[in-house]
């Protein structure tokens, strides 16, 4: 890495004291990428497009926004209304939260379809999960901020669940009020955490970047590349294809913030919030359902909490659960059905979360929940060990680009480690 | 993984429309000139929802978040918006005497409430709350329709149903009981463009007036929504193109 690497002097004698530019170069040049990457593995980038709009609309609304229970809403309204522009902003803002978990969801099931989180990016999945844990305290503290119907009582529901804790329970809820309900210091903290978090984002997702760059990105076949003539640079095979992945996201957001803006939003929330009148249906955001239906099927209220969180936490034990050595499903016969019963077990659980906790609902949510877990905890561990997995290609440019016929060693053990 | 793709869309789409709840009524639907991606205002149309509005709901209904400034989007000019501010009365103050005062509207105040708050609201409607009407067809799930249905759907209630004093029946209405008294009967208003004046009219009329309360942004939105679109597919167009130059030399190789 010597100063003579870089023809303009300034950047040389920059990258001599502060290597910035081989540190650029590193990361996002001549980075070495597998050849048969999909378009899932386009979401990562776009995960981080979507985290970058919502801290520059974010910021440009917290220029108009009043964090006070009295002025909240109508704020809002103005920024609506008065503010040049300022419909462009929120509207981009409040789907933009959608499309981030709409992404970050298909991310996370892109790793879990092709492996991605065994041996040796383990850290590399647990810091992605830290990142949806942090995302999802954003987005909920976001939707307190407008102040309307569906903000005010899923705050209050959402704050009350940490009063089945034992012993502490109370003292979080009252540190999270501000008091002891939902009102002006509720809002006042939520604002200036809700302002905080995204940058705490950032850096995990920086983190989570130097992880990916230490081992560099699966790929469908989940087996290592073995040299260079499996990997090409990332710039400016996977820059152009990020791009291109980029603007098919940005037609269907733009089609999102520019024709159905509200779609994805509940009218509740166009009503000012009410501490006197419930809403005959408090459900949270999409993005919410399926954990909220995992809440709401254990009968007891601290036995949800746990079950809510606990369907969070397995994700972080995930790569000593699923102790296979194969990565990719393609490779799975039995895995594969199963990841496709569990997506269809997590679309059932958002589905339930929707609608009223009561009859065949709250069976059906059970019956969702208990799969849910029984996933990760029963069915992976055992498919490591029954499961027989089909032969591994030998090498990525031997089957590079869809090409499914050169399993060259087709008799050789699954064992694809270098 | 093109199924995997399917399913993530099929998600996208289907849980809001759950989140957004079933309701146990029928509603009207209606083809509003500004659904759809090109949709426009009617602005004929909207003056005379403003007339019904402030001959009619403006007695128990308040719309806040409009000042007569907003008036111009309708079609109306500086003058014929400081005459409709100009019959108004708003409260201001305090004077040099430290009292308030009562004086003309200008285009810049808001539309006055009928009622000085929540309490004097209730007094005046049996303990029933008409709620504030700027945002009130975003703020019900199919609104446009929903509200069209609500003003045209009063009824006599069905044999057996009681319907207690102080409550009406209506069909659209969640429940089908609701403390607002019927406030259109055809006939209601005078249009000075000869307009029809049923309820049905006059309901479509108030809807369009409402749904640009509620949106008055809604016509520039999707006029800049249809060029930035037409920007994008072009975009993508061309990033494609891009893209197959560039992996071309990977893609030779492999085959
Ligand atoms: C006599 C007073 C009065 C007049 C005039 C009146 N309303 Fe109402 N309105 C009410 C009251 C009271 C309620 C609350 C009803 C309830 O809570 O059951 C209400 C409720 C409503 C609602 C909300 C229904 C819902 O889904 O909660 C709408 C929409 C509405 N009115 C529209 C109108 C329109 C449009 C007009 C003019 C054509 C109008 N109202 C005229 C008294 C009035
Ligand atoms: C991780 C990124 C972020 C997510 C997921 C997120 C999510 C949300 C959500 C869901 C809402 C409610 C939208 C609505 O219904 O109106 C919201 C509102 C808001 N957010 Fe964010 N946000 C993020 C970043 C930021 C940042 C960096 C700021 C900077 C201060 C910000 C400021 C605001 C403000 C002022 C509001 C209230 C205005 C409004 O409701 O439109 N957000 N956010």
């Amino acid at each position: 890495m010597s100063a003579t690497k870089f023809s303009n002097p300034v950047v040389s004698w920059i990258d001599h004291r502060l290597p910035i530019f081989s540190a650029a170069e590193h990361f996002a040049s001549d980075y070495p990428t597998p050849k048969n990457l999909n378009y899932f593995w386009n979401f990562g980038s776009l995960a981080g497009f979507t985290l970058v709009v919502m801290i520059v609309t974010g910021i440009t609304l917290a220029m108009s926004y009043t964090p006070h229970v009295d002025y909240a809403f109508g704020s809002v309204e103005r920024i609506m209304r008065d503010v040049n522009h300022g419909w462009l902003i929120r509207y981009i803002h409040m789907n933009g939260a959608s499309f981030f978990f709409i992404v970050v969801y298909i991310h996370m099931l892109r790793g879990l379809y092709y492996g991605s989180y065994k041996a040796p990016r383990e850290l590399l999945w647990i810091i992605g999960v830290t990142i949806f844990l942090l995302m999802m305290a954003t987005a909920f503290m976001g939707y307190v901020l407008p102040w309307g119907q569906m903000s005010f009582w899923g705050a209050t529901v959402i704050t009350n669940l940490f009063s089945a804790l034992p012993y502490v329970g109370d003292a979080i809820t009252t540190l999270l009020w501000g008091g002891f309900a939902v009102d002006n210091p509720t809002l006042n903290r939520f604002f200036a955490l809700h302002y905080l978090m995204p940058f705490v984002i950032v850096g995990v997702v920086m983190l989570h970047i130097v992880a990916l760059h230490r081992f560099g990105s699966n790929n469908p076949l989940g087996i290592d590349a073995r040299g260079p003539q499996d990997t090409i640079p990332f710039h400016p095979y996977y820059t152009i294809k990020d791009l291109f992945g980029l603007s098919v996201f940005l037609c269907i957001f733009a089609a999102a913030v520019f024709f159905f803006p509200n779609f994805m939003g509940h009218p509740d929330n166009y009503i000012p919030a009410n501490p006197l009148q419930t809403p005959a249906h408090i459900v949270p955001e999409w993005y919410f359902l399926p954990f909220y239906a995992i809440l709401r099927a254990v009968p007891d209220k601290l036995g949800g909490v746990i079950a809510m969180f606990g369907a969070i936490a397995v994700l972080f034990v995930l790569p000593w659960l699923d102790r296979s050595p194969v990565r990719s499903a393609k490779f799975r016969p039995i895995f594969k059905i199963f990841f496709w019963v569990f997506v269809a077990d997590c679309l059932l659980l958002g589905y339930l979360g929707a609608k009223p906790a009561e009859g065949i609902w709250v069976t059906l949510s059970r019956v969702g929940s208990i799969w849910y877990f029984a996933h990760f905890l029963i069915i992976l561990p055992l498919l490591s060990v029954i499961e027989t997995p089909r032969p591994l290609p030998q090498s990525l440019s031997q089957s590079v680009l869809g090409g499914s016929g050169a399993m060259a060693g087709a008799a050789a053990a699954p064992k694809e480690k270098a | 993984m093109r199924k995997f793709f399917l399913a993530a869309i099929l998600t996208f789409f289907s849980l809001p429309a759950l989140a957004a709840g079933g309701g146990d009524v029928v509603l009207k639907h209606k083809d509003w000139s500004f659904n759809g991606i090109f949709g426009t205002f009617d602005k004929a149309s909207m003056q005379r929802g403003f007339q019904a509005y402030r001959e009619v709901c403006a007695g128990c209904h308040s719309l806040n978040y409009i000042a007569f400034r907003n008036l111009a989007d309708l079609g109306y000019n500086e003058a014929e918006i400081k005459a409709i501010a100009a019959e108004y009365e708003v409260m201001d103050g305090p004077n040099d005497e430290g009292e308030m005062f009562m004086r003309a509207a200008i285009p810049a105040d808001y539309f006055p409430a009928p009622y000085p708050n929540e309490n004097a609201a209730r007094a005046g409607n049996n303990g029933a709350y008409p709620p504030d009407l700027s945002l009130i067809t975003k703020a019900r799930a199919h609104g446009p329709d929903y509200l069209y249905s609500l003003l045209t759907s009063y009824k006599d209630a069905p044999a057996g149903k009681d319907v207690p004093d102080g409550m009406y029946y209506n069909a659209a209405y969640s429940g089908n009981m609701i403390a607002m008294p019927q406030p259109l009967y055809g006939d209601d208003v005078e249009y000075a463009d000869g307009a029809e004046t049923s309820v049905s009219a006059v309901s479509a009329d108030i809807v369009n007036f409402l749904m640009w309360t509620a949106e008055p942004s809604l016509e520039s939105r999707k006029r800049i929504g249809v060029a930035t679109l037409f920007f994008l597919i072009v975009f993508t167009g061309l990033s494609y193109g891009a893209m197959r130059f560039i992996w071309a030399d990977v893609k030779k190789k492999a085959a």
